[in-house]
């Protein structure tokens, strides 16, 4: 067996295990692996002051969505006005609390943690910093978190139940709810603008910066 | 879009016939987070710091365990019922299966066509594709490499949509709540649906998808 080559300059396919040489894209290209097509590389021009006003937007109006009324019902006459959190509370007894918990995690709580574990990777470098400790640590469970925040589906849940109960009772959208809707947008947005790779190189950069003043 | 291509690092040329060699191959370790190669037995990532690991060894034995769990509950999930409707002194349970078909009944075919595709056309196809795939895997030489990549890719994305009955029990029953005659709480098949998705997911995401390939490398050379 020949001697293994020198890793730097060469990148490896995450689902497949292909060697490349790393690409040198110019912003808005993107590199595929060469068997299976996994994109490699995918820059894009947005710095990282803009992903983490983006993630900031979706943190406001995630905790708008979770305090601000989201639905009114109303039926012979009285009217009452509900918030996530005021679901939850009321909803939190005996079997039902690990149920509510889940639910409350997936749409709200694990995007506001996503939201404060980028700006705490990220936000240093924006600003010109040194990385605070446990950066890596911090981007990488954002990362891992993804799959599990499903603001988006609950979205979708919301309209299914609405039509479900649309006899049952009057219902009106309160504001909480567009707000849940923009931060989805924003999020997927986001994510779309985002190249992660971008990130981990300058966190790196900005590690071995920090390391070499020090 | 796509263009340049990178170049495989062992291609004879690039493009058609170009056989790709691997980063075990070359006796390097990928990252599978930020891509980085590494020298061989390197422990961690030098620039994320995600612990390296050529192939995942314990991956089929987690897939298997998580799978096993995801069909477990899924079995109480649809016996159970998943919403229990109270009115006045009456009780009216429906699993997620009846619950449907009432909707359907009711008019509403779209809402019960959604909720049967999401609770049961989900999980039910999730089940039988992570099974098959890590299956083919211990098969080396069965099935194409770019179908299973895709279909691994699918199962990652869709398998959290199942979830969305889920939310729609817990929204209904926040909000029929409100109102003094008609109480409507989760059944125990709720719980049960949930873990069996988060199960179900944890198996998905512990697939190690370089084994598909590796089986194809043996099989052609
Ligand atoms: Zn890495």
């Amino acid at each position: 067996m020949p001697a293994p080559p020198d890793p730097r300059g060469l990148v490896v396919c995450p689902r497949c295990d292909a060697l490349h040489h790393a690409p040198s894209l110019k912003a808005g290209g993107r590199a595929d692996c060469a068997r299976c097509g996994t994109v490699l590389e995918a820059p894009r021009r947005i710095s990282v002051a803009e992903v983490l006003a983006l993630s900031a937007t979706v943190g406001v109006l995630m905790l708008g969505a979770l305090f601000l009324p989201f639905l009114s019902i109303s039926s012979m006459g009285l009217r009452n006005d509900s918030s996530i959190i005021d679901a939850a509370l009321a909803f939190s007894t005996g079997l039902q609390t690990p149920l509510v918990l889940t639910v409350l995690a997936s749409i709200v709580l694990l995007p506001l943690a996503r939201v404060a574990l980028l700006w705490w990777a990220m936000a240093p470098l924006a600003f010109g910093g040194a990385p605070l400790p446990g950066a890596r640590a911090a981007l990488a469970l954002d990362e891992d978190l993804k799959p599990w925040a499903m603001a988006e589906i609950f979205v979708v849940g919301v309209a299914v139940a609405l039509v479900k109960i649309a006899d049952l009772a009057s219902l009106t959208i309160g504001p909480a709810f567009w707000m849940l809707i923009c931060a989805v947008l924003v999020g997927t947005l986001q994510e779309a603008l985002t190249d992660r790779s971008a990130l981990w190189r300058e966190l790196e950069v900005a590690r071995t910066r920090a390391r070499a003043s020090a | 879009m796509s263009a340049p291509a990178p170049t495989p690092a062992a291609a004879a040329s690039p493009g058609e016939g170009a056989r790709v060699i691997t980063a075990r191959e070359a006796g390097l370790v990928g990252c599978r987070r930020c891509h980085l190669a590494h020298a061989w037995g390197t422990e961690r990532c030098t620039r994320c710091g995600t612990p390296l690991q050529s192939r995942d060894e314990t991956s089929l034995q987690r897939v298997w365990a998580w799978w096993i769990a995801g069909v477990l509950f899924y079995i109480p999930a649809n016996l159970y019922p998943m919403l229990s409707t109270r009115v006045l002194f009456t009780t009216h349970e429906a699993t997620i299966v009846e619950g449907a078909i009432q909707m359907a009944q009711s008019g509403a075919v779209g809402i019960a066509a959604i909720i049967l595709i999401a609770s049961v056309g989900i999980p039910v196809a999730k089940f039988a594709a992570i099974a098959w795939l890590a299956w083919s895997v211990q098969r080396p030489g069965r099935g194409d490499g770019h179908r299973r990549t895709v279909l691994y890719e699918v199962v990652e994305f869709i398998g959290r949509w199942s979830m969305i009955d889920i939310f729609v029990v817990a929204i209904t029953s926040a909000l029929v709540h409100l109102r003094v005659l008609v109480s409507v709480t989760p059944g125990p098949a709720a719980i049960a649906f949930a873990l069996s998705v988060i199960f179900t997911m944890l198996a998905a995401r512990s697939f190690d998808s370089r084994l598909i390939w590796d089986g194809i490398g043996r099989g052609r050379t």
